[in-house]
Formats: C-alpha cells, sequence, structure tokens
C-alpha cells in the first residue's frame, strides 16, 4: 500500500462530483419532490374541502326537502280550501238559482190563474145572457143590458 | 512480482493486489497514479452523475416515471439521514451526502463482479495488472475522507468564524487558561485527524478484506479437486450475498458519518 498522485485525482474527482451534484442533480430532484408533496397536500385539502363541502350540500338539501314538502302541504291546503269554497259557493248559486226559478213558475201559474178566472167569467156572463133571454122570451137588448150583465158576471 | 498467475495462491493473490501503475518516475515514488482506481472510479462517478442528472433533467411533480421515483427514493432517504442529523440548510451537504453514498456503494459493488472478470478483460489489452474495487484503495478512500477533512475545516471557519474556531481550538475543552492552549490544541488536532483516518480505513479495511475473501475462495476453483470446486462456487455465493450487506452498510456509514462529521463543525462547544 502506498500513497500517490492517485490521491490528489480522486480529490479532485469528489470535488466535481460534489460539485455537479449540488448544481444539476439535487436541486431539481427535490424540487420535484417538495412541488408534489405541495399538490398532494393541496390534494388532501381539496378533498377534506369537497367533503365538507358535501356534507354541508347534504344538509342544505336535506332542509330544502323539508320546506319543500311543506310548502307542498300548504299548498294542498289552500287547494282543499279553495275547492270547498268553490263548491259552497256553486251550491249557494244552485239555492239562488232554484228560488228564482220557482219564483218565476209561481208567478206564471197565478197569472194564468187570473186570465182563466176572466175567461171564466166572461163565458159565464154570455151564457147567463142567453139563459136569461130564454128564459125572458123576449130579446133582451144585448147592448142596453150591457152593464148590468157585466156586473152581474163580476159577481158570479 | 509475477506479471502472470502460474499457479500458487500466494501469487495469485499478490497478483491480484497490484495496481496498474503505468506511468511512474521512480519505485514507490508519489508520482504514479493508480490507472485502475481512477479509471473505475471516475466511470461510476460520471455513470452516477449522468444517471441521476438524466432523471433529475426530466423531473415532474407529477406522476413519476419508475425511473424518476427510484432516484426520488435514494434522494429521500440521504435526505432523511441528514435532516436527522444537520439542521440547517441542506443544499450543500444534501447533495454531498448523496454523492458519497452512491459513489462509494457502486465502487464496492465492484467488489460483486467476479475478482477475475476485470482483470481477465483488461488483460486481452495487455494490461496486466487491474484492481476493480476502488475503494479498496487507500488512495481512493483517503481522497475522500481528506475532502470530507476541508469541509470539515472550512464549515467550522464558516460557522464560527476564524477568530470563532481558532478560540474553540484553542480554548476548548479543557479552559481557556493559556498553559492549557497547547493541551487543547493537540486534542483538538488528534480529533480533527482521527476523523478521516477512521473514515478512511474502515471502508478500506473492509473493502480490502472482502476482495481478500473472494480471492481465496477463487483460489479453491485452481485447487485441483471438485469438492473444492464446488466448495469454492458455494462459498463464493454466500460470500457475494453477505457482501450486498457490507457494500451497502460501509456506503452508508460512510455518508452518515461525513453528515455527522459537517454537522459537528456547525455546532458550538
Amino acid at each position: 500500500m502506498e500513497f500517490n498522485a492517485t490521491l490528489v485525482g480522486e480529490m479532485i474527482a469528489f470535488a466535481i462530483l460534489i460539485w455537479f451534484c449540488v448544481h444539476f442533480i439535487w436541486p431539481h430532484i427535490s424540487k420535484a419532490i417538495e412541488e408534489r408533496q405541495l399538490k398532494i397536500a393541496e390534494g388532501l385539502n381539496a378533498a377534506e374541502r369537497a367533503h365538507a363541502e358535501l356534507k354541508d350540500a347534504d344538509s342544505k338539501v336535506a332542509a330544502e326537502i323539508k320546506q319543500a314538502r311543506q310548502q307542498a302541504a300548504e299548498i294542498i291546503d289552500r287547494a282543499q280550501q279553495q275547492a270547498n269554497q268553490i263548491l259552497d259557493k256553486a251550491r249557494a248559486d244552485a239555492v239562488a238559482e232554484i228560488n228564482r226559478l220557482k219564483a218565476a213558475a209561481q208567478d206564471d201559474i197565478a197569472s194564468m190563474a187570473q186570465r182563466a178566472r176572466e175567461e171564466l167569467r166572461e163565458r159565464v156572463g154570455a151564457l147567463a145572457v142567453q139563459g136569461a133571454s130564454k128564459i125572458v122570451q123576449r130579446e133582451i137588448d144585448a147592448s142596453a143590458h150591457k152593464a148590468m150583465l157585466d156586473q152581474l158576471a163580476a159577481e158570479i | 512480482m509475477a506479471s502472470e498467475p502460474q499457479g500458487g495462491l500466494t501469487e495469485y493473490i499478490q497478483h491480484h493486489l497490484h495496481h496498474f501503475k503505468p506511468v511512474q518516475i521512480s519505485e514507490g515514488g508519489f508520482w504514479s497514479v493508480h490507472i485502475d482506481s481512477l479509471t473505475v472510479s471516475l466511470f461510476l462517478g460520471v455513470a452516477f452523475c449522468l444517471w441521476f442528472w438524466s432523471k433529475a433533467r426530466k423531473a415532474t411533480s407529477g406522476v413519476p416515471s419508475k425511473g424518476q421515483a427510484f432516484v426520488e427514493i435514494i434522494l429521500e432517504f440521504v435526505d432523511g439521514q441528514v435532516k436527522d442529523v444537520f439542521h440547517g440548510d441542506r443544499r450543500i451537504l444534501g447533495p454531498l451526502a448523496l454523492t458519497v453514498f452512491v459513489w462509494v456503494f457502486l465502487m464496492n459493488a465492484m467488489d460483486l463482479l467476479p475478482v477475475d472478470l476485470l482483470p481477465w478483460i483488461t488483460h486481452q489489452f495487455g494490461i496486466g495488472h487491474f484492481r476493480a474495487v476502488p475503494t479498496a484503495d487507500l488512495n481512493l478512500t483517503f481522497a475522500m475522507s481528506i475532502t470530507v477533512l476541508l469541509l470539515v475545516i472550512f464549515y467550522s471557519f464558516k460557522a464560527k468564524g476564524f477568530g470563532g474556531y481558532t478560540h474553540e481550538l484553542f480554548t476548548a475543552p479543557f479552559g481557556a487558561h493559556p498553559l492549557l492552549w497547547i493541551p487543547n490544541f493537540l486534542l483538538n488536532l488528534v480529533e480533527l485527524l482521527s476523523k478521516p483516518v477512521s473514515l478512511s480505513m474502515r471502508l478500506f479495511g473492509n473493502m480490502y478484506a472482502g476482495e481478500l475473501v473472494f480471492m481465496l475462495i477463487a483460489g479453491l476453483f485452481s485447487a485441483g479437486s471438485w469438492i473444492l470446486y464446488g466448495m469454492g462456487v458455494i462459498g463464493y455465493a454466500v460470500w457475494g450475498i453477505f457482501h450486498i450487506l457490507i457494500i451497502s452498510i460501509q456506503a452508508f456509514i460512510f455518508m452518515v458519518l461525513t453528515i455527522v462529521y459537517i454537522s459537528m463543525a456547525h455546532d458550538h462547544h
């Protein structure tokens, strides 16, 4: 074993290797590693955030569904009330219409009865005149006795 | 030293423990170079750089490719080790630890290649001696640990200032009395110098011993008996599997101690 110039050569070589590693190898790789660590950390953060957001959204959706259900119930209630109101109004309208029609019919009946009575009175008047002329056997001047006969018919 | 292993385990091993040094002013002189250690370590270092660089260039913060994920796993593992020990800016210490870990691991892993493979290949090109494991060469382990020592000293000055660190060298751990300056300084010097020595000797010892055991087992192949040959095959596999653990642990220890030493440089006494 002996020492010789190999020692110096190897020292220079070693120094060059260290220099090369310091400048061209270490910074690039460690930068890539650090960037990836950052990315992974960000990814994990994002995942956690997304998880929290999902939970948030879930609770929001549940609340919304609850509200919607409530609203639907209210709408149904209101609709039923409205339907009842409409029904009631229709019933009242119908009753009124019936009453009106009934009244009109009664009026008709009353006026028809009146007309029939008057007609009857006239016919009775004529018959009475006929009868009386037959009984009296002489002609009665219809025009002369008209006033009397009319009075008779009204009395009948 | 024989240029060819011509029988005899001792010669075989001695041959394998010889570095390839074509340029040499004098035998044992300083100005010669272990071409094998340099070539293999540089090749592996460049391979490491290109491999990680190719992944770093296309690194995305999106879904990573398998290759990028693998590189990231190594980087995060190293970064985690640094983070545990050092609570400061990791932009220098992190890459330093990564370089140490991967480079040492790759160089250690050369031990797992068949012990004769690279020497056999180089022999085809006329190179007689070739040692494949750079970390089993004290020059390399000391080169790394001395660089770490220089960084420790640099960061000590940087963290505490010139005056602060000098003050600490002379006044800790015994006290600020002028008579204690010299003992303090000597103790700190020993502490400082023990760091690179322990770092490099540990790695070198483990890898050298591992290589030696591989050679001894490989020696069984040419022992001339089918039983020994079988034992060699099994032994080689068992030691190889165990060695995977050793090379990983040694790379890990070298990295952790590097981190610890440099983070200690930032601590105030």
